[in-house]
């Protein structure tokens, strides 16, 4: 049976995983050296199905700053990160907005929105 | 003159977290002072999440974690300035600072707290040979004009260094449509967190390029070429082996440094290890009064631990400022011994441990299979083993009070073994 | 039509064109690169020497010596940072003793002041840091310190005050001689002017060579320097120069007026006149080096190195003369080291010269030759701090943490003639950037001020060059 390590990444911890074939537990997958449960979860979706959580900046007009930060409130196929940019990119909202704010509802159509990651007020006229 | 009872320079996590935890124990009159525009600190530029997992139990971005302090602090109305500067600490905690509105102001406190931060090693500290063209930036200044200022840096990027800084970088050059050649660790392993080199570097087949340095800047006017080169076991570059890689960017990601000039005029002494205060087990620093947390006193990996060592200064200010806190004139040195490179707290006073004593390291080395043994008066008081360790993760080591308690005016020290 | 045209905006340039500026004439000063200082002048020692190392007889001792006393006058005038901090030549056996000797007395040939021979526990007692092996110094107290490109800028500010034309980015590409003028090709456009003044540096011989037939050259010689941080700026209060050997003169330590050290430099006989790249081999030498005068370098206090060329004539001596192929066009050349300090005396008497020639100079009455003072915000007391925030709130605002310069600092150096443009040239005049932190937290709220008070864009703000970017676009703007 063939074995795969990996690195955790769901926590700074960054556990070296192995993991292993198996056809009779219930994932397919035994997975070794995990420190919590998180990360037999993550290995085995790492394995089926990769995932990630998109982090970029949205355009803001009269705002404190000239861009937004955003994030996926959830993750999104790690296949479909840059046609998630390209969304991303295309997007400019305007001050003031609250962290939490949903920007792009059902991104990609994979369930999870696109959010601001922090409030910003209008820009101060000097 | 105005007057307070806790002045707080610096407005990021640490700053944030003490004023919060000082208010908490019973101070009111607490004034935070931000050089920046808003709080926050570096946080703000850092819109990646990984943030807060000790402190909330889930995963945030810089931005958020920021937030959630910045709310709190102003739901229990705490005073704060921005755009404004400290220009100096005098050591009986005469603050001096100007703005643009109050113009010069002087404040008298009765206790400081020193949350600065830290800033980047540059390219002049690293001495890399070649000419002095646009396009060397530090990742940090990279990342404020990517993610704050929405300036793009350049097309075609080599990263210099592998801390965590550079591999972030990595990620958003590529996702914000520049392509990165690779990222540059003169050890063999990257300098900052496994995940990051997963998530940052492999997930956009971004090389790791391992033993190797930059040793000259090509370009008249801007960046047009480095030339990369391979290092031996003891990191000296192997001549004959430079490659040239062109581009127009270079990303300087080499360490940082806890910012300091405003501690050493009040009189601090600095560890030359850390590059920071050194500090008691309330993270009071050897001029009574005058406190320090955060990357200030040494450069975290987890801000996270930021904000707990910040809990822990504000509320020893607090209780400094209330009398309450002991002021005995013995206690218990902390020595980094064999593989440990720095211990923060260096001094403490058993006195004021509530349960436990919460040690911070780096170690020297990359380790496996080894432990953590900690010695007071060379007898073993506790081993933690350690399946992998390595400089760039900080090392936590919590010890319970009962185990000091009887000693004064010892050694506690921490060192390296390998396990058989 | 000009009547006299200066090529280059370097330290020789800037002083003649503020000399001229006190007659009635029109004047063009043409500078190729972005911004004035941007040669030799940007890199350099530093140094107003006391005039004891030239051979006597020479143009180098003759401006020299007249050159050092001028600088307190001009540098109040112009409100530059000088000081008269002396210095030292560092013997380290009896044999080099013999050496300070000679200097000495060459010293007494060029009627330089107060030259004293030292012996060890005397320069130990003016600089205790300095090695175990020094044997004894010659010491001369007249040699100072100055800011040499704050002090071209300021002299082509001053300049500009007084109605000379300044033309950055005109490189000269071709000269015409006509019958009683020159007609000067730039990249940008054509001047018409009477007199030229040659005082391109590197480049002086190519600029002669378009005019005449060659008889000298200007062979570029590279030297690396160090920059340690203020924290460290008084392992040195003077200038200490090793003795030199058949070696060579050996490395520099000294501090500079704004109380870094700085190391260097080696010497380098280099063929391309562009080339200020530092080697990680020649760098090394001068780390060497410098362990010699000082028993303690802190090299890990290092904040940046650079690299610059000496303008190094094939005649040996300063080549300061109408060229005796072209009427009207003259060469100041070769002005290497100790050029900055012969820097006031060659340019009043290039201007005696040249309205001796002429006849016909008439005084400038309305000559002003003080420049409006720089106010350096952290030099001032705490009334003057309050006084000058109350005026100009943007005092208020620290953008330079490492060095405490305020808003209102920059916004100032960019609105003054012959003010900053780029990144580089706002560091050059108030020094943001040029901190221990090099402009890693204060840089991109530079580029903003400068975008603002340029009405540019944040884009188009470049480091130096115009071809020096800084931004390659914004982000989400590829869509």
């Amino acid at each position: 049976m063939e074995k795969k390590e990996m690195v955790c990444i769901v926590c700074p911890v960054g556990c070296r995983l192995e993991v292993f074939e198996d056809d009779k537990s219930k994932s397919g997958y035994i997975v070794k050296n995990a420190a919590c449960p998180r990360g037999e979860i993550y290995a085995v979706k790492e394995l089926k199905n990769p995932t990630r959580v998109v982090t970029s900046t949205v355009k803001i007009k009269n705002g404190l700053l000239n861009r937004l930060p955003v994030k996926t409130d959830g993750t999104i196929s790690k296949d479909k990160i840059f046609e998630c940019m390209e969304i991303i990119n295309s997007i400019e909202v305007d001050a003031p907005i609250k962290v939490g704010h949903i920007i792009v509802e059902n991104v990609l159509g994979e369930g999870v929105n696109i959010i601001a990651t922090r409030s910003m007020a209008l820009a101060e006229k000097e | 003159m105005l007057k307070y009872d806790i002045v707080i320079i610096g407005g990021g996590p640490a700053g944030l977290a003490a004023a919060i935890e000082a208010k908490k124990n019973g101070i009111d009159s607490i004034l935070v002072i931000e050089r920046d525009r808003e709080l926050g600190g570096i946080l703000q530029q850092c819109i990646h999440n990984g943030f807060g997992l000790h402190i909330f139990k889930e995963e945030l971005t810089g931005p958020e974690y920021a937030e959630k302090f910045i709310e709190e602090l102003e739901n229990i109305g705490i005073e704060y300035k921005l755009d404004t500067m400290v220009l100096d600490v005098t050591d009986d905690k005469i603050v001096n600072a100007i703005n643009t509105k109050d113009g010069v102001l002087t404040i008298k406190s009765k206790a400081v707290i020193f949350a600065m931060g830290c800033r980047e090693r540059t390219r002049g500290a690293i001495n890399i040979a070649g000419s002095r063209p646009s396009g060397v930036y530090n990742a940090g200044m990279a990342q404020r004009l990517i993610n704050m200022e929405g300036v793009m840096v350049g097309k075609k990027v080599m990263i210099l260094g592998s801390g965590d800084i550079g591999l972030i970088m990595a990620r958003r050059l590529t996702l914000e449509g520049a392509e990165v050649i690779g990222v540059l660790s003169r050890d063999n392993f990257a300098a900052g967190l496994m995940r990051n080199v997963v998530q940052c570097l492999e997930d956009y087949n971004i090389p790791l390029m391992l033993r190797q340095t930059i040793s000259k800047i090509n370009g008249k006017d801007r960046v047009e070429s480095v030339v990369v080169v391979n290092l031996d076991e003891n990191k000296k570059p192997i001549s004959g082996s430079e490659t040239v890689y062109e581009c127009d960017t270079l990303l300087l990601s080499v360490g940082l440094i806890p910012e300091n000039e405003l501690s050493r005029n009040a009189g601090i002494k600095i560890d030359r290890a850390t590059k920071g205060p050194i500090v008691n087990e309330s993270m009071e620093t050897n001029v009574n009064g005058i406190f320090a947390c955060g990357n200030v006193v040494h450069v975290h990996d987890l801000v996270d631990y930021v904000t707990e060592e910040s809990r822990r200064a504000g509320k020893s200010a607090a209780g400094f400022v209330k009398g309450e806190l002991n002021n005995n004139e013995s206690f218990i040195e902390t020595k980094p011994s064999k593989g440990i490179n720095y211990i923060v707290p260096h001094k403490i006073r058993v006195e004021n441990l509530e349960k436990s004593l919460e040690l911070f390291m780096r170690v020297r080395g990359v380790y496996k299979n080894s432990k953590l043994v900690v010695k007071l008066n060379d007898k073993i008081i506790k081993e933690l083993k350690k399946r992998h360790m390595t400089p760039s993760e900080m090392e936590k080591i919590v010890i319970n009070k009962s185990l000091l308690s009887e000693q004064k005016d010892a050694v506690l020290t921490v060192e390296v073994v390998k396990e058989a | 039509m000009y009547d006299v045209t200066i090529i280059g905006a370097g330290i020789i340039g800037t002083f003649i064109a503020r000399e001229l500026a006190r007659y009635t004439l029109r004047i063009a000063l043409l500078e190729k690169d972005n911004d004035v200082a941007n040669g030799t002048t940007k890199a350099n020692s530093a140094i107003i020497h006391a005039g004891y190392d030239a051979k006597s007889g020479t143009l180098k001792a003759k401006f020299n010596a007249l050159g050092n006393p001028m600088f307190d006058k001009v540098c109040e005038e112009l409100d530059v940072p000088f000081k008269r901090i002396g210095s030292l030549v560092l013997a380290f056996s009896e044999d080099q003793m013999e050496t300070l000797g000679e200097l000495y007395e060459q010293g007494r040939q060029n009627k330089i002041p107060d030259l004293r021979i030292l012996n060890r526990d005397e320069v130990k007692a003016i600089e205790p840091n300095i090695s175990e092996y020094v044997v004894g110094a010659l010491h001369a107290p007249t040699a100072g310190i100055v800011g040499p490109w704050e002090l071209a800028m300021a002299l082509a500010e001053n300049a500009v005050d007084n109605n000379v034309d300044l033309m950055l980015n005109n490189e000269v590409i071709k000269i015409e001689k006509q019958e009683d003028s020159y007609v000067i090709f730039t990249n940008e456009q054509q001047i018409k002017t009477k007199y030229v003044i040659n005082c391109a540096g590197v480049y002086a011989d190519n600029l002669h060579n378009m005019v005449a037939k060659p008889s000298f050259e200007i062979i570029p010689r590279r030297g690396q320097y160090f920059v340690l941080d203020k924290s460290e700026g008084n392992i040195t209060n003077s200038i200490l120069f090793q003795c030199p050997t058949k070696l060579g003169k050996g490395v520099l330590v000294l501090p500079t007026v704004h109380e870094n050290i700085l190391i260097g430099p080696d010497a380098e006989d280099i063929e391309n006149k562009e080339n200020t790249e530092t080697t990680e081999e020649r760098l090394c030498y001068v780390m060497e080096a410098s362990r010699k005068t000082l028993s303690n370098v802190p090299f890990n206090s290092v904040i940046t190195s650079f690299a610059g060329l000496r303008a190094k004539p094939s005649t040996e001596d300063f080549i300061i003369e109408e060229s005796n192929q072209s009427k009207g066009f003259i060469n100041v050349a070769g002005i290497e080291s100790p050029g900055l300090s012969a820097a006031p005396a060659i340019a009043e008497y290039v201007v005696n010269m040249l309205r001796d020639m002429d006849g016909s100079f008439k005084l400038n009455e309305e000559f002003n030759p003080i420049r409006r003072k720089m106010t350096v915000f952290m030099a001032l007391n705490e009334e003057e701090k309050k006084e000058i925030i109350k005026k100009d709130p943007r005092y208020g605002r620290v953008i330079c943490r490492c060095e405490n310069i305020t808003e209102g600092e920059i916004v100032d150096s960019i609105n003054r003639n012959a003010g900053a443009r780029t990144f580089d040239g706002v560091k050059r005049r108030v020094r943001p950037g040029m901190g221990r932190c090099q402009g890693g937290f204060c840089g991109p709220r530079v580029m903003e001020i400068l975008a603002r008070e340029l009405g540019e864009d944040i884009v188009d703000i470049v480091k130096d060059s115009k071809k020096s970017y800084i931004a390659t676009g914004l982000t989400k703007n590829n869509v």
